[in-house]
């Protein structure tokens, strides 16, 4: 493992063990559950932000256009109540893939910074759900059943949409690793200009990345219908951005570009998703939790810029 | 040199822009949705009242509006529906606009804004009462009759000219406390999944669930702990989640709050225990249906809240009119309602908490 990647860890064991110490049911296979949920949403966004990012780019509508994607869903399963599960998913992925594009027509060929362009559909594509659902919520009673089961049945232990997480994952593990366009996202990310002198399309594998994420986001707003079981025009996807970026910036990603990597992303997220839990079952006040939460985030990545330093300065002198 | 330059820039340029989108998205969607809120609810309620024959006084057709917390919440749609009806019978124009959050000072600008386009009364759930009593004293000095619903303007009552509350906190309280008690046969632990920390009427009852717990019919059931899901879903179902991992026996949970409620459900459906934890609260039958038929949750309460905005309908034409004389003590007819009665700073009671199970809820629409 790289080094990037142990700073992380070893906070993520820490924290583990500061909180079994407080709460020793932390460790109980129940709540291990209750986290290993808790997170396949935000890995599946986190899978494209890792992408965008290491473009040297960034994506803020990622909440919006899950949202999007998950209201018109919604409300499709709402005046049609036999209307197939996976036909209902693979439309809010194809919601969630011309959104994308949308922003990836905006970075690329009009060349709006990308955080101007995406903070700008972050605005739309949020009123688009007001438009869309007239300020009506999609309720626990107009989502089909066998989508809720989803969250809570599977072939194996895992439940389904932990293994949608792990694939889109694995998938996107493999295509920065191992195919040509993947390595052109570290490339442009690392120097645009080089990256061009080289033959590289930025525009077309810039626009590609965006597009993905938007179809993971759309992915992630079917989970959020499956796991919450409702989906709410003002809260749903509202504010993911921000725990998207964390957990990416947290898992090691350079937020300039050209570095960082899935499993570290990875890390980012279990640890938000340990955090979470952990002031939730840590009794701790209520009106403290929030502030933590900020803490705790900044001293993950203290720990681990400081333990990637020494690692280095190691490295370095063994060198010598 | 330039480009090394011009990197760093970019960095600074990136983060500030980061902080400034955090902190403008919620100014940003109020003013999205007081477009999509304010035509989508004029439009199709303005007409409401145009079939009846009954005007106001002279003929004159009353503009009431209503301007709740915030949009896409079913629960003031309910408000709204018995707004409407009032409406019909009454034959006022009715509107609503509301900001997409509920924070503090959201609804200001609307209250201004709906004074400037010469309503005759505004019905507010206000969102704050320190903050938006000053727009409402504004207000009520250009004789525009002001009506809170659902939640008052503690400790600014000269604000507004009546405050309509849907019953009284210590009833609220009792009655969560009976319901826990019936389903859990008196005895065991529970806990309390609220909203916010600061919730004003989720605090007040869960002070006289307190109270009531002292009461020796009570004695063996206990309250372990309290918990604040901000009445955010995601926060609501990860503070019962924990819960269920905090207090293996556990066996009930009060959620005094619509989402809280539909949230704790949803966990306590997801991990089969609805047999061993009981999930009772206040929610709306609408939303809550699912988990009633299938078992999840057998019993929960709520007041009903187009009963709320009726009557708020029937209190402003009759102030406007002059039939209705706000003073403690005073009792006034409510149309289908009936009798109902201003007590203490004006404030008018809508009735004891309904209880909803498997054989009545399909009667109820909100």
């Amino acid at each position: 493992m790289r080094f990037r990647e142990i700073g992380i860890l070893v906070f993520l064991v820490i924290l583990a063990g500061a909180t079994t110490v407080r709460e020793p049911r932390f460790l109980s296979a129940k709540n291990l559950t209750d986290i290993l949920l808790d997170i396949p949403l935000l890995m599946v966004v986190a899978m494209g932000m890792t992408m965008i990012i290491l473009s040297r780019n960034i994506d803020l509508s990622v909440g919006s256009t899950l949202g999007l994607s998950a209201i018109i869903v919604g409300f499709i399963f709402k005046s049609n109540p036999n209307f197939p599960v996976w036909a209902g998913a693979i439309i809010g992925i194809l919601v969630g893939l011309l959104l994308g594009a949308l922003n990836g027509i905006l970075v690329t060929w009009l060349r709006v910074p990308a955080i101007i362009a995406t903070l700008g559909t972050l605005n739309v594509f949020r009123g688009l759900v007001f438009v869309v659902s007239g300020g009506q919520e999609v309720g626990a009673n107009d989502i089909p059943p066998s989508l809720i089961e989803l969250s809570r049945t599977s072939p194996i232990q895992l439940p389904w949409i932990v293994i949608f997480a792990v694939l889109v994952t694995i998938a996107t593990h493999l295509f920065l690793r191992y195919t040509r366009t993947g390595r052109e996202i570290y490339a442009i990310g690392s120097s645009p200009k080089a990256a061009r002198l080289r033959g590289i399309q930025v525009e077309k594998v810039v626009f590609l990345a965006f597009t993905l994420t938007g179809g993971f986001a759309g992915l992630a707003g079917i989970m959020y219908a499956s796991r919450y079981g409702f989906i709410n025009p003002l809260t749903t996807g509202a504010g993911l951005e921000l725990s998207v970026i964390a957990a990416t910036i947290i898992g090691g990603t350079n937020i300039l570009g050209g570095s960082g990597s899935v499993p570290g992303t990875v890390l980012g997220c279990l640890l938000l998703g340990v955090i979470n839990n952990a002031l939730v079952i840590t009794n701790l006040s209520a009106f403290w939790q929030l502030a933590i939460y900020g803490v705790v985030i900044l001293i993950a990545v203290a720990v681990d810029s400081l333990i990637r330093r020494q690692l280095e300065r190691a490295a370095v002198d063994q060198t010598r | 040199m330039t480009g090394k330059y011009s990197r760093r820039l970019f960095l600074t340029l990136g983060f500030t822009s980061l902080i400034v989108s955090g902190c403008e998205k919620g100014n940003q969607n109020t003013t999205t949705d007081t477009s999509s809120g304010s035509s989508s609810g004029t439009t199709t309620n303005t007409s409401a009242g145009t079939g009846s024959n009954e005007g106001g006084a002279g003929g004159k057709k009353y503009k009431i509006v209503y301007i709740p917390k915030n949009t896409g919440n079913p629960y003031f749609g309910a408000v709204e529906d018995g707004l409407k009806k009032a409406a019909t019978e009454l034959g006022y124009e009715y509107s609503s606009v509301a900001p997409a959050t509920a924070d503090a000072g959201a609804q200001i600008p609307f209250i201004k804004e709906q004074a400037q386009r010469g309503v005759d009364a505004i019905i507010i759930t206000p969102n704050s009462p320190e903050v938006t009593a000053r727009a409402l004293k504004e207000v009520m000095a250009k004789k525009i009759r002001v009506i809170t619903v659902d939640a008052d303007l503690t400790g600014h009552e000269d604000s507004r000219d009546a405050g309509i509350l849907p019953t009284d906190a210590k009833t609220t309280g009792q009655s969560l406390v009976e319901l826990m008690s019936g389903l859990t046969g008196g005895k065991g632990d529970f806990a309390i999944l609220s909203a916010t920390t600061d919730a004003p009427n989720q605090n007040q009852w869960i002070k006289y669930m307190k109270d009531t717990l002292q009461g020796p019919k009570y004695k063996d059931l206990k309250l372990v702990d309290t918990v604040y899901g901000n009445d955010d879903s995601q926060k609501s179902q990860r503070e019962t989640e924990a819960l269920l991992t905090k207090y293996p026996n556990l066996r009930g949970i009060v959620a005094p709050t619509s989402v809280g409620i539909k949230a704790a459900a949803q966990v306590v459906e997801g991990h089969k225990v609805a047999d061993k934890v009981q999930v009772t609260g206040l929610g709306l039958p609408s939303e809550m249906r699912r988990f009633v038929k299938n078992g999840t949750v057998k019993k929960f309460a709520l007041w009903n809240p187009s009963d709320m905005g009726y009557l708020a309908g029937q209190i402003a034409v009759g102030l406007l009119k002059g039939d209705i004389k706000a003073a403690p003590g005073t009792t006034f007819k409510a149309g289908s309602l009936g009798e109902h009665k201003f007590g203490d700073k004006n404030v008018v009671i809508t009735g004891p908490p309904l209880v909803f199970d498997q054989a009545n809820i399909d009667q109820f629409k909100f």
